[in-house]
């Protein structure tokens, strides 16, 4: 927490911790001309769940390591299971496949909702300007962009709740926000920060039934319990009630997701053009998933490379050009190892440190940093000449006025997070049904029995939220002999690499603005735009006076 | 099951008195019940919550997933944004609030100035070895910045089992010394209730504190669990019971004994050796492990990482712990 602790040299501006993420993340900059010159990220945290897992039963490591994160949670047990699977050549039987896809398609879209609103939302929205808005014109605003009613009732009393929590003189969790006493960086007209307020607030009742509907069928969120290496042992959800409940969901999701979140992605992207021209990165790749639960194939995301921020060119991915670097890594030694070869040696320097300077390790692919998560997937979809993509994407464009290649900015980021949200979300619907018709028919196959294997290898791979994860295990004597985890913000959040190729995240942050160093809120937005699952904390070194700046907010 | 109007919700939020009012009550007779009071309790639970100034919290983070902020986010009657806005003021927690940098650390020291004093509430373990270098938030250290601020609190709450006993990183080898708070934090006077559970039942968290808030410090158990939730074995109240005391076990996933739902002990079910209330208090309103077939792993006991697995076979000589 304190600033003098972290700022021994006397040139770091330090921002300590960025919130409204997951974990701890350390981010440094240094400014030259209202602009970030460098950057450093790194995570603050090192827990050590690779060497945890050695020699422990393979089928329990999907409980340990969705600990790795509560947020993704049961992303982490699904892909270790499916690297266990991979090891033993297991396919598990299609009604299984279909309530991995339902858990799976559940937790992204609530994810999805819960960043967009809870977690970066408050970079754009004012919700102390909300107090002032005229709720009937707000009313209107949201009939004309939305197929939603116009009822002003709903947001007077979204206003008066605001008024009255600002009036009780406890902010809580919005004291000292960036947005109080006016700030230029925040463009929306009070009407519309009123619409966005509420959504916010009504974006936390949904994420809570999303929240259930995965318990439907994993037995608890967060940290699912019924998927197991073998398929899922929810017999007792296999009811018509169930299949109901969830579609419900599903159905009152939907109606929030196109009426709300892909309104006020368009308003944002209007009232916030600059967040197009920065936070751009090169290279981006992702994974498939939710293959066709009968064949295995034909899945709905599926895995590419693009390079260079080429939209005229998709490449096939290949799962031998992944590598892991600890140069910069506070581990021991500096060998690019293959992440089945990986080794997890903590190695500490120091906090101010700028050759060793993360507990993350950073992933290469063919030694390139990529940058993983909804916009790598969207953009390789485009790519690919994906129908469904190209033609919600070319739509977006068109409204919006702006030109492909804007994608690969801050607010590029968050527009494809939404776009997939809306693709998920009337996606699941189809697999609702297809459950739904197996279990009608009788089916309540979703468990394949397996013999473990005394030696072995395989790898696991899933699209979490934020990018694609990767698990890989070895296997000897029946147990786990290596268990490596290539996670998505690795990839995106890591530290620079042997050769000092800055990761995605430190490379977005070369050139965005920084006018106001007390409120780096731009900053802000271009690291939340990755959706970071590690908590974190920005350093600004400013070329300028070379000193200390006090963040002091208002 | 879900309500058709999209506003339903939000008018519960502070809409016209009546449903405001009624839902409020409905709350306080729902939490004196779920705390142990009995439902005429419910105006004395109303009027603690409905004092002019909310009670401080201070959420701290660390070695930890966020699966507890998590689960917290999900509360039910009240809604989290209910217990923000209406019960407690959330005055520093990482995960939400809007501050960041510079900013938050000035949240946290106003909220440590308060003169009524605040509750610390910490999520994960705390690594301690090499003078905790394993974890920092700006440069001090988890462990610095539990003590200084832990040590101060009117009360400390753990939650989740990580910050009760250490958690997933404090399974073998733990290589950053993780522990739990009062492990941790023992020689510097702080003595944490523990809402353990991995993540906890976030209606567990919201009864101790309005436990606290109404009627002082909850009983607590051995292992500073408060009996209230923590009193009986997930196996005392499971609905799969009945099986286990007819010898009717499943002993594969996919054999018709699974599918009919019969005892999961042979599969490694650790319910009876596990305190908890998950079969009564249930997780999202709607299911629990054992309910979805999987088998309990003991995630609210002390060590379970190491103690109760491997988890899908029987520990045929009890807990060690």
């Amino acid at each position: 927490m304190s600033q003098t602790t972290a700022t021994n040299t006397g040139k770091r501006l330090i921002v300590d911790p960025v919130t409204r993420i997951e974990g701890h993340l350390k981010i440094e900059v240094e400014l030259e001309n209202d602009k970030v010159k460098n950057a450093w990220v790194s995570t603050q945290l090192f827990r050590g769940l690779e060497p945890i897992l050695k020699g422990r039963p393979p089928e329990d490591a999907p409980l340990f390591t969705q600990r790795a994160c509560g947020v993704c949670t049961n992303t982490h047990a699904l892909t270790s299971i499916r690297a266990i699977e991979d090891a033993l050549g297991l396919k598990v039987p299609p009604l299984a496949q279909l309530i991995r896809h339902l858990i799976l398609s559940a937790l992204i879209v609530h994810d999805h909702l819960v960043h967009f609103y809870h977690l970066h939302g408050l970079d754009w929205i004012d919700m102390a300007a909300a107090t002032t808005a005229d709720p009937i014109k707000a009313a209107k605003l949201v009939g004309q962009t939305s197929a939603r009613g116009d009822d002003p009732a709903d947001l007077f009393i979204v206003q008066k709740k605001l008024k009255d929590f600002v009036a009780s003189g406890q902010l809580g969790w919005l004291e000292n926000a960036y947005f109080l006493g006016g700030n230029e960086a925040y463009r929306m007209t009070p009407e519309e920060n009123l619409i966005m307020a509420a959504h916010y607030l009504e974006g936390l009742r949904i994420q809570l039934e999303l929240g259930r509907a995965m318990a439907l069928f994993a037995g608890k969120n967060p940290h699912a319990q019924s998927m197991v290496v073998g398929g899922v042992t929810c017999y007792q959800s296999l009811k018509p009630e169930i299949i109901d409940h969830f579609r419900a969901i599903q159905v009152k999701t939907r109606e929030f997701v196109e009426n709300a979140m892909m309104p006020d992605i368009r308003l944002m992207t209007k009232r916030f053009p600059e967040a197009l021209a920065y936070g751009k990165t090169s290279n981006f790749f992702d994974f498939a998933d939710f293959h066709d639960p009968v064949s295995g194939k034909d899945p709905y995301f599926s895995s590419g490379v693009l390079w260079g921020n080429d939209l005229g060119k998709h490449d096939k991915l290949d799962m031998n050009l992944i590598d892991e670097h600890v140069a910069r890594s506070w581990y021991k030694g500096d060998q690019v190892l293959k992440p089945y070869d990986g080794v997890t040696e903590p190695n500490y320097t120091s906090y101010d440190d700028k050759e060793k300077y993360s507990w993350s390790k950073a992933p290469r692919y063919k030694g390139e940093p990529m940058e993983t998560g909804p916009l790598a997937r969207r953009a390789i979809a485009y790519a690919a000449k994906e129908k469904e993509t190209r033609t919600i994407l070319d739509d977006y464009f068109k409204g919006a006025g702006m030109k492909p290649e804007q994608l690969f900015s801050t607010m590029g980021r968050t527009i494809c997070r939404v776009v997939e949200t809306t693709m998920l979300i009337r996606r699941m619907g189809g697999w609702i049904d297809d459950t739904e018709k197996r279990i009608v028919k009788g089916d309540t196959d979703i468990y394949k029995p397996w013999k473990m294997v005394d030696a072995g290898k395989g790898v696991g791979t899933c699209c979490v939220t934020r990018g694609g994860l990767s698990h890989w295990i070895r296997i000897k004597g029946g147990m786990i002999e290596n268990f490596q985890l290539v996670v998505p913000s690795t990839w995106n959040l890591g530290p620079r690499c042997e050769k000092d190729k800055l990761s995605p995240a430190e490379q977005s942050l070369i050139n965005c603005p920084c006018p106001d160093p007390a409120r780096p809120v731009e900053i802000l937005r271009t690291i939340h735009s990755f959706d970071p699952c590690i908590a974190c904390s920005v350093h600004l070194v400013d070329n300028r006076s070379g000193g200390i700046l006090k963040f002091k907010v208002r | 099951m879900p309500n058709g109007n999209r506003f339903d919700s939000l008018k519960m939020l502070a809409g016209g008195k009546q449903p405001s009012r009624r839902e409020f009550m409905k709350f306080c007779g729902l939490m004196a019940t779920f705390i142990g009071m009995g439902p005429a309790f419910a105006p004395q639970i109303a009027e603690a919550l409905t004092t002019k100034k909310r009670p401080s919290v201070i959420y701290l983070h660390c070695a930890e997933c966020t699966g507890c902020t998590e689960g917290l986010l999900r509360a039910y009657e009240p809604y989290f944004d209910e217990i923000i806005m209406s019960t407690i003021s959330l005055d520093y927690c990482e995960t939400v609030m809007a501050a960041a940098g510079e900013a938050a650390h000035g949240a946290l020291e106003k909220a440590m100035r308060n003169p009524e004093g605040y509750v610390c509430v910490i999520e994960g373990g705390i690594p301690t070895y090499h003078g905790g270098e394993y974890g920092k938030v700006g440069g001090e250290t988890m462990f610095q910045l539990c003590a200084r601020v832990a040590s101060k609190a009117v009360a400390t709450i753990a939650m989740g089992s990580c910050a009760s006993f250490g958690g997933v990183q404090a399974a073998k080898p733990n290589l950053s010394g993780a522990k739990g708070v009062n492990d941790a934090l023992a020689a510097v006077g702080v003595n944490a209730i523990n809402i353990a559970g991995c993540p906890p039942n976030p209606m567990n968290f919201v009864g101790t504190v309005v436990h606290l808030l109404t009627k002082g410090m909850p009983k607590l158990d051995n292992w500073n669990r408060p009996k209230l939730f923590y009193g009986d074995t997930v196996h005392s109240h499971c609905p799969r019971q009945e099986h286990f005391n007819r010898g009717e076990f499943a002993m594969s996933f996919d054999s018709p004994e699974a599918k009919k739902g019969w005892c999961l002990y042979q599969l490694g079910c650790k319910g009876p050796y596990t305190y908890n209330n998950c079969p009564t208090a249930l997780f999202n309103q709607v299911n629990w492990p054992v309910q979805a077939g999987a088998p309990c792993i003991g995630c609210s006991e002390p060590n379970f990482w190491d103690d109760y697995s491997p988890f899908f076979h029987p520990i045929e000589d009890g807990p060690k712990s």
